[in-house]
């Protein structure tokens, strides 16, 4: 028996009337993975294109690729360094026995001792983030009576990527949770969220476990190590003086820094960025809205100088690489539904995340990172701006028809 | 009357709670909620405030001149709240202290003039008083379900007492930092009005809109 008729024999089952008529969407979610969907639109408009829905979740998993691979890579290389500095005695564990069972060993010179030691960080946080996302997004679909999307799989993903290795796997659950159900599920499921579900999660974790989100001891999983992002030396003693650490321009746009698992390579997000650019997933918009806000700001903000605060005098290439601004950009600003959805309300929603970023980053003493609340921010603004660029056409066209 | 005066105490407790239904007096309920001592003291005052005013002003209903009522209200409700706020100084400084304005901002609780309003400007006094003390206590039931989510979750505690011994102290439970913070209360209310709503169908809204279907052809 196929595959197909294997399902055409089930599906009597799950539709109305039906012995399990509830978990249809359950039945959807299985059978769309094997076979494109059979429902087609049955009245006017008919919009004929290859890219579905799913195509679309599926090229954006693809573009988060290289900053999986590099968040592997340099997970292992920070652990690897920080246990090679303070002895391999400083930590156990079943990864420590797992790398040193298999003979691979703790040498942050090795590519492959990297990798697999960053793998084995990643892996148990991204199964957490599948599993207990999975199961919000389950329950609602079948309660609510709406199809399992494949949104679930980038925001899965992305949110997964946010996250510094050292985070509790009790707490990814429940930021995914929290992210699945108040950021997407509450306002109707995918399509209908105006605040990106990852970033909804993982502002949920940044404010209720702040301890485990920020500051200089969490972003090496070693316990008794000690390594402040770039952000945090520069916010506290200017960007000249993360040369007396070891960091360059270079070392902050390859990625080989501390910093959450997928955020530290800018290099691995313009790639993504290329391929969301090529395939028309991302809109060059907003992109070119938030670098330009981000440039200008942080150049005017140099241009006035303050004798205080060091970040004022930190130029835009070096914002640009440090931080999650790279990240953000590529995979947060550029999605659809919780952006603007006028091409010039693209630029301006952009434009104010960029702008936001680096208001946050040099004027706001509190807060470090701005990237996650910038793009919060502009998602909370994204409706207003094109109800402005809405109204805008409507009274310019209507001086025309006199 | 056409409710009895059981219904009038009983009725804003759930099917016709200030906060959940008509989504009143929430500013307060957003600030006072993280520690369940403070949350039941400004439970005591709102419920004082509200009977008491309902009873004064009910008793003045027939003198008090329509153009300017909204004034004498407001002169009836701050004397009362004023000797509420002298009462939790003199006896609770502590946690008037924690309360800070939030107890003189009583006197715009939407609450407390939503009742006189509504209900003790056309009834008898008797009515008045168990309407607004019933009204005061939909209100603290929800300000104490909020406090004991944010209390409870937040620092691991009920009334100051610890049940989950935090991390801090050599525990095993990691405290909840947004609980603390005041947007957590706008969540918990949330939720609270989602779960009421899903046991109470009447209270669900009607859309303002409905998605059209084009009739197949």
């Amino acid at each position: 028996m196929s595959l197909r008729s294997y399902f055409n024999s089930l599906e009597p089952h799950f539709e109305k009337g039906g012995k399990y008529e509830k978990y249809y969407p359950i039945f959807e979610m299985v059978e769309t993975i094997f076979f494109t969907s059979n429902t087609v639109t049955k009245v006017a408009p008919h919009a004929r294109s290859y890219v579905d829905m799913k195509r679309v979740m599926t090229y954006v998993v693809i573009s988060t690729i290289p900053c999986i691979l590099w968040a592997l890579y340099n997970t292992g290389l920070q652990t690897n360094s920080a246990l090679a500095s303070l002895g391999v005695e400083a930590q156990s564990g079943w990864r420590i026995s797992f790398l040193q069972l298999t003979g691979l060993g703790i040498n942050p010179d090795s590519l492959i001792s990297n990798v697999f030691h960053g793998l084995l960080y990643f892996l148990p946080i991204y199964l957490t983030t599948l599993i207990a996302g999975g199961i919000c997004e389950v329950t609602f679909a079948t309660i609510r009576g709406h199809e399992v999307n494949e949104g679930f799989l980038v925001s899965s993903m992305l949110f997964a990527l946010t996250l510094p290795a050292s985070t509790p796997l009790w707490q990814v659950a429940l930021g995914i949770a929290f992210g699945v159900v108040v950021g997407k599920e509450v306002f109707g499921g995918t399509g209908k969220n105006f605040l990106n579900p990852a970033l909804t999660g993982r502002a949920f974790l940044y404010f209720a476990y702040p301890a485990y989100m920020s500051g200089d001891s969490i972003w090496t999983p070693v316990d008794g190590y000690s390594g402040a992002t770039s952000l945090g030396i520069a916010a506290a003693e200017g960007y000249e003086s993360l040369s007396n650490y070891g960091i360059t321009w270079t070392d902050a746009f390859l990625g080989t820094i501390q910093g959450s698992l997928g955020e530290t390579s800018t290099l691995a997000c313009a790639i993504g960025l290329v391929f969301l650019l090529l395939t028309k997933i991302a809109n060059y918009r907003m992109v070119v809205g938030c670098l330009a806000g981000m440039i200008v700001f942080s150049s005017f903000l140099n241009w006035i100088g303050s004798d205080t605060n060091p970040m004022f005098s930190m130029p835009w290439y070096w914002h640009l690489v440090i931080g999650s601004y790279a990240f953000g950009l590529v995979f947060m600003v550029t999605e659809p539904v919780s952006g603007s959805h006028t091409n010039l309300g693209r630029y301006i929603y952009g434009a104010l995340i960029g702008f936001m970023v680096v208001m946050i980053r040099v004027l706001n003493p509190a807060f470090p990172e701005g990237m996650m609340l910038a793009i919060l921010f502009g998602n909370i603004f994204a409706p207003l701006i094109d109800h402005f660029v809405v109204m805008a056409n409507i009274k310019r066209r209507a001086k025309f028809s006199v | 009357m056409s409710q009895t005066r059981k219904q009038l105490l009983t009725d804003p407790l759930v099917d016709n709670n200030p906060i959940t239904l008509q989504v009143l007096g929430i500013c307060s309920a957003l600030a006072v909620t993280s520690s369940l001592n403070v949350a039941f003291v400004m439970s005591l005052a709102v419920i004082a405030v509200c009977g008491f005013s309902s009873l004064f002003i009910s008793f003045l209903r027939h003198y008090i001149p329509n153009s300017i009522r909204i004034i004498v209200q407001m002169v009836i409700i701050a004397s009362l709240v004023i000797l509420v706020d002298q009462i939790i100084k003199a006896y609770a400084y502590e946690i008037s202290k924690t309360l800070s304005v939030f107890v003189g901002l009583i006197i715009t609780n939407c609450i407390v003039m939503g009742r006189a309003e509504a209900f003790a400007m056309k009834n008898k006094p008797f009515e008045s008083f168990i309407d607004g003390v019933g009204n005061g206590l939909g209100y603290s039931l929800l300000l104490m379900a909020v406090g004991v989510i944010r209390e409870l979750f937040g620092s691991g505690s009920l009334f100051g007492v610890m049940i989950f011994e935090p991390v801090s102290n050599g525990g095993w439970y990691v405290p909840n930092g947004l609980l603390l913070l005041p947007p957590s209360a706008f969540f918990i209310i949330g939720f609270i009005i989602w779960g009421v709503r899903t046991w109470k169908k009447s209270q669900v809204e009607s859309r303002e809109y409905k998605i059209q279907t084009i009739k197949e052809h």
